[in-house]
């Protein structure tokens, strides 16, 4: 009974841990369908929708909802002044270009938070509805915080496959993403359709440092784990949402099984000897068709 | 403007464009090497560290100025070259014989990493590379038995026979002389056909398969050489440190290299080693002027790799060929001087077609 009970808790951390690298993870994919550029800020995003969070929890005396809503809002239209001012430009730029341009700029939001007033180095946390709350059924103890990233989660993925799948800017999005000359014929804006990409993907990172603050801590490098989240993209092929998620699941149990049955250190890499696994084996990823370029 | 009649081919790829160039760099490099004599240690131990890097620069420039790979883990070549000369000196190996092994075994791990990524277009690769650096960095940490973990290990100056380099003074004569081979080196492989290849591939991948390049043999030689580069300036990087922890190899190692050749300016020798040199100095610059306006207490350790990340965007933003490229426009404005004109050097835009149609 112990043992099962140990497994069950251990697969609980591991799905809620992988719903946060799913959805930092979904941040990726979606601009990578839109535009072919990896935003390697993505961790960065999720680290300031958890400052902004701690700050309106904390400081403003937010409820937890309304802050939640807010945070992802704010963060939301931050990454969509990103696109407009920073990546816009670079249209027509070398690919290259714009990634290691969110390299930099991963770099400077990270560093730059330490500087701001009332952020600092330190590491905070807030109170949310879920603290100190446990199921309890028989000996098996589960936290609600692990819970309620799970749930929480389903419920933004199935939001968000909805918008993809019954909107009409949802639909105008995917028609972007396969053929973009053949969209603007439509008469699809596609300046429209990267800037709300961009928002999404913000607004998706800022819901997953909501969600992950109260299980870590609010810290200026807690956008490390968006480095981790880059394996489940992989894992799910890059180009599809239902994969980033699975992939992000796949990881997150990896890594809490890791660090609960080897020796000390395996934790932080598995992930990485994962990606490097599914490179070597199936590169498209699990849920991916790759295909050769046309020149 | 100066006009060369050129009559054959060879007098396209010599070593240096005009005659007058040469005894330019030959100037150079005689006033480097009488710097010890009128500088302080201080600044000769700056330039000892500027010539690492550059070493590092030049490599990752090969990489990715010239065959457009990108890498987010060079520094984890730079860590084991480091550690492979630092465990090889200590067990008495001559340093001369440390050296080169460190830059080869680099150059293997570097070949051994890139074989996944030639299959996959050249994100997978930056993804990869840093994977990698990961997994080095924690293997450093936790191998105690070679590398003491956490505690780093201390390294010997290195010496060549009988001769020490163990002053400042004399440990930039040898990073220099190891920095000059470097761009020698660097400078042939871009002429000869390897270079052109690798160009080709950076420009267009489909064109230069179907000119007949092999894209797995030449990505993967990129790789290794590179690594390689990278490897022997780790080794050098040791032996001045003269300690060496697992602190030194993260991540944001690697971006400070990859911000080197951005600002330093993609696609030319000259901008690695400019590269180099700015992103030496900037903390120096940041030391400086917390000197003359006091220090503002909320900066923080990191607030040198955040200005790096800056400097990254402010670049790619405006000046994409960075402070070689910024010369490069001076000259030609005085040159043409009344005549200049701004179009010259505007970007061209390459509107690709998508990946996938």
């Amino acid at each position: 009974m112990e043992i099962i009970n140990e497994i069950l808790e251990t697969t609980l951390r591991g799905i809620s841990i992988g719903c946060i690298y799913g959805l930092v993870a979904l941040g990726f994919v979606l601009i990578y369908k839109a535009t072919e550029v990896f935003n390697f800020a993505q961790g960065e995003v999720m680290m300031l929708g958890a400052f902004v969070g701690y700050t309106l929890i904390a400081i403003f005396g937010f409820p937890y909802w309304a802050a939640l809503l807010l945070t992802t809002l704010l963060i939301g239209i931050f990454g969509m002044i990103l696109e407009r001012f920073v990546l816009r430009p670079l249209i027509g730029e070398p690919v290259f270009a714009i990634v290691m341009l969110t390299v930099g700029l991963s770099y400077f939001l990270k560093n730059l938070v330490p500087i701001i007033p009332g952020w600092g180095a330190e590491s905070y946390g807030f109170k949310t509805p879920f603290t100190g709350r446990f199921l309890r059924y028989d000996q098996l103890v589960l936290s609600w915080e692990n819970l309620a990233i799970i749930l929480l989660t389903s419920a933004l993925v199935f939001i968000l496959i909805c918008f993809f799948k019954f909107t009409r800017m949802g639909i105008a999005m995917r028609a972007a993403s396969q053929n973009q000359l053949a969209a603007v014929y439509m008469g699809i804006s596609i300046n429209k359709v990267f800037s709300l990409i961009w928002m999404i993907s913000a607004a998706s990172g800022a819901f997953a440092g909501i969600l992950l603050a109260p299980i870590t801590f609010v810290h200026f490098n807690m956008g490390f784990l968006g480095l981790r989240a880059l394996p489940a993209a992989v894992l799910g092929g890059f180009k599809s949402i239902p994969g980033a998620i699975v992939g992000g699941l796949i990881i997150g149990l990896t890594e809490s099984f890791a660090g609960f049955y080897l020796p000390a250190g395996w934790k932080n890499i598995t992930p990485y000897i994962v990606l490097i696994l599914v490179l070597i084996l199936r590169p498209e990823g699990l849920f991916g068709i790759q295909q050769k370029k046309k020149v | 403007m100066r006009f060369v009649l050129k009559r054959h081919y060879n007098e396209d790829i010599r070593l240096f464009r005009y005659r007058s160039t040469f005894f330019w760099y030959l100037g150079l490099v005689i006033g480097c090497f009488l710097l010890p004599l009128v500088l302080s240690s201080y600044f000769i131990s700056l330039l000892s560290f500027i010539c690492i890097y550059s070493i590092v620069s030049v490599g990752l420039m090969l990489l990715t100025g010239y065959t457009g790979q990108i890498s987010l883990g060079h520094a984890a070549f730079f860590a084991i070259g480091a550690y492979t000369s630092s465990i090889l000196t200590k067990t008495g190996l001559p340093f001369l014989l440390a050296f080169p092994t460190a830059g080869l075994l680099a150059a293997i791990v570097g070949i051994i990493i890139g074989l996944p990524a030639l299959r996959l277009s050249g994100l997978y690769l930056a993804i990869v590379t840093m994977a990698f650096s990961f997994i080095v960095e924690e293997i450093i940490l936790r191998c105690e038995s070679l590398t003491r973990g956490n505690l780093g290990m201390m390294v010997g100056p290195p010496s060549i026979g009988t001769l020490s380099f163990d002053t400042e003074k004399s440990f930039f004569c040898l990073a220099l002389i190891f920095l000059i081979l470097t761009l020698l080196t660097a400078r042939n492989i871009l002429r000869s056909p390897t270079g052109r290849a690798f160009s080709a591939i950076r420009d267009s991948e489909v064109a230069a398969q179907a000119m007949g390049i092999s894209l797995p043999k030449y990505k993967v030689l990129a790789f290794a050489i590179s690594a390689f580069f990278t490897g022997i300036a780790g080794s050098l990087f040791a032996h001045k440190m003269t300690f060496i922890n697992p602190e030194s190899f993260t991540i944001a190692v690697s971006i400070e290299f990859m911000a080197m050749i951005i600002i330093g300016g993609l696609g030319s020798l000259q901008g690695a080693v400019l590269g180099a040199i700015f992103v030496i100095l900037l903390p120096q610059l940041i030391v400086l002027t917390k000197y003359y306006v006091g220090s503002i207490p909320s900066i923080q350790a990191g607030f040198e790799s955040g200005l790096y990340g800056l400097m990254i965007i402010l670049f790619i933003l405006f000046e994409p060929m960075g402070i070689y490229g910024r010369w490069r426009k001076v000259k030609f404005y005085f040159e043409m001087f009344p005549l200049y004109k701004k179009d010259t050097f505007r970007r061209e835009r390459k509107y690709q077609k998508m990946q996938r149609q």
